[in-house]
């Protein structure tokens, strides 16, 4: 599989990263040496390998249903470029 | 052409739980904005999710009473993608190992059948915030009170051919998620959504054609409006040679009508991966047996019992076990008349009872009479204190709220049945000495008439005499 200029934009388009025009092909370079790797890997053989969904032998604790958490908000909001009446502005999404 | 609708649903169910999916917030409705949305649910950097045991608990307890398998290794990931009340830039789902595996149910359909629905997977998730578009003089104001909110997805086969069978389904699972106490089920507060997947195929063709998938659907009536809807603007397009186009449309219910969202060419480019910030969820055999050894009497069994032990009907036994609170109303009832006439309480519940809150736009949990006042009234009729018609005046002076309970109110009005054979038989002489004429007729032969004078005679008592009583001194006397 190999990476073109298309496929970079859109990468990274997805993570809403801003890329200039001239940096692309090295991108895509490193992009392809990256799923070239990757490719080395898929030709070991896996069968009767559980996927591993974490680096850690271990599994998930789990937590009580008890509320923790107070209130703040003010200070949460402090930090945050707009709000009004309790709730955060952000530039309108919908059309 | 002929052709077949094939419907699935993905349902989002809130889950009752105090606290969130991965934080310590509450999960209340309706707080101001922002006061439930800490650290963790803001993605501040940092923090660490936490898995909440009691959500895990009640995806189990699903996956139990729709006979699924409930995976004993699941995984959460993140479903990457950009908006403003997503504050992460991802979501926490599962993907490819969900907790709760293959279940079915099954669902009634209108000619009395059952149909067995397949449910593809249940997985659990965290809710997203809140925008609100209108208010903010052209931004966006972003409430994150419901980030973290637990959710389970409950995602059906594509089983259903019919916006009525989709209905079915819904109401099934409605009832079933309060059955288990998971989630109050309340849509208004959208703690239950539901997402339809609609496509249609000519009749017979194997193959699924291309479907939509409507969003935004937040009642039944709401659902089976956008499926038909949906079915005919596929039908008007696929029979004018169009093609229908792989989309996601929403509903809107003022215009009934559905309309494509704003198209994305990144839509449903979520880059699943396992999330790095938790490990895989293991779930032990002897929790499962502990969690099953809690489940309630589910819908369908309590439905068989009352048909097998009580004698009901199907159809009363289903009506009155297609909501945990109407089925706990009647057993209420039942228990508190002694368990003498299972059939009498059913028909008071699902005629009187229930047309009363329909008219009053109602619902059983809110009934302005309780079952313990519905029993005094039957208790009433099976002692011989009031007849079944003079009941219904009872009843509606307890809706009215005219007393705390059928004695006050038999009292009040003075509605005790009139049961002295010496009174009855004086009003019963009377009516006979100013009906002459009709006497004649009846001793001619024409019996109907005995309708006639029951009637003058009820309505001389004020409807309080014994209507067996009355039958037999007025028959006793006519013929005699």
């Amino acid at each position: 599989m190999s990476l073109d200029k298309h496929d970079v934009e859109k990468i990274a388009h997805l993570a809403r990263l801003s890329i200039q025009e001239d940096d692309i092909p090295h991108y895509a370079r490193d992009l392809n040496n990256i799923l070239n790797l990757v490719d080395q890997l898929s030709a070991a053989d896996t069968n009767g390998i559980l996927p591993m969904a974490h680096p850690l032998d271990a599994h998930q604790r789990l937590r009580p249903d008890t509320v923790t958490e107070i209130n703040h908000r003010e200070a949460f909001q402090a930090i945050a470029p707009k709000t009004e009446a309790g709730v955060y502005l952000v530039p309108k999404v919908i059309e | 052409m002929e052709w077949e609708v094939v419907i699935g649903l993905e349902i989002h169910t809130q889950l009752a739980t105090k606290s969130k999916i991965f934080s310590g917030a509450a999960t209340a409705y309706g707080a101001e904005p922002n006061t439930q949305a800490c650290a963790v649910d803001l993605g501040l950097p940092g923090v660490l999710p936490v898995l909440n045991a009691e959500a895990v608990r009640m995806a189990i307890k699903f996956g139990l009473a729709v006979d699924a398998e409930i995976s004993d290794r699941s995984v959460f990931a993140r479903k990457n993608y950009f908006y403003p009340d997503l504050p992460k830039g991802y979501q926490i789902s599962q993907y490819e190992l969900p907790v709760v595996g293959k279940g079915h149910i099954n669902i009634e359909l209108e000619d009395g059948t059952e149909k067995v629905i397949g449910i593809t997977r249940a997985h659990l998730e965290e809710d997203a915030g809140k925008s609100l578009h209108e208010d903010f003089d052209g931004e966006t104001g972003i409430d994150l009170n419901r980030a973290g909110t637990p959710l389970l997805e409950i995602v059906s086969e594509p089983d259903m051919r019919s916006a009525k069978e989709a209905v079915a389904y819904m109401r099934k699972i409605h009832s079933l998620v309060r059955y288990l106490e998971i989630c109050d089920g309340n849509m208004q507060e959208g703690s239950f959504r539901c997402d339809a997947n609609v496509s249609i195929r000519p009749k017979g063709q194997e193959k699924f054609g291309t479907r939509a998938e409507l969003k935004n659907i937040n009642s039944f009536r709401n659902v089976e409006r956008a499926i038909n809807y949906e079915i005919e603007r596929q039908i008007d397009v696929l029979e004018s040679g169009g093609e229908v186009i792989q989309e996601t449309r929403l509903y809107d219910a003022d215009k009934n009508e559905t309309r494509a969202m704003r198209s994305k060419e990144e839509a449903n480019d979520y880059r699943y991966f396992p999330d790095p910030d938790l490990l895989p969820l293991i779930i032990e055999e002897e929790t499962i047996d502990e969690i099953r050894a809690t489940l309630p009497e589910l819908p369908n069994e309590k439905r068989d019992r009352f048909v097998n032990e009580l004698g009901l009907s199907l159809y009363d036994a289903s009506v009155l076990t297609s909501s945990r609170e109407l089925a706990t109303y009647f057993e209420s009832l039942l228990k508190a008349t002694g368990g003498k006439d299972p059939k009498q309480c059913a028909n008071w519940v699902i005629g009187d009872v229930s047309g009363a809150l329909n008219k009053a736009n109602l619902d059983i949990s809110e009934s302005p009479v309780s079952a313990e006042q519905l029993a005094s009234v039957l208790n009433r009729i099976s002692d011989n204190t009031i007849s079944g018609k003079i009941a219904k005046t009872v009843f509606e002076a307890l809706w009215a709220g005219e007393g705390k309970d059928a004695d006050e109110i038999i009292e009040s009005k003075g509605l005790k049945q009139v049961t002295d054979t010496g009174a009855i038989e004086a009003m019963v002489d009377e009516v006979l000495a100013n009906n002459p004429d009709q006497v004649q007729q009846y001793r001619d032969g024409k019996e109907q008439l005995i309708g006639f004078f029951v009637g003058q005679i009820m309505k001389a008592s004020k409807g309080k005499a014994n209507p067996a009583q009355v039958n037999e001194l007025l028959k006793k006397k006519l013929n005699g």
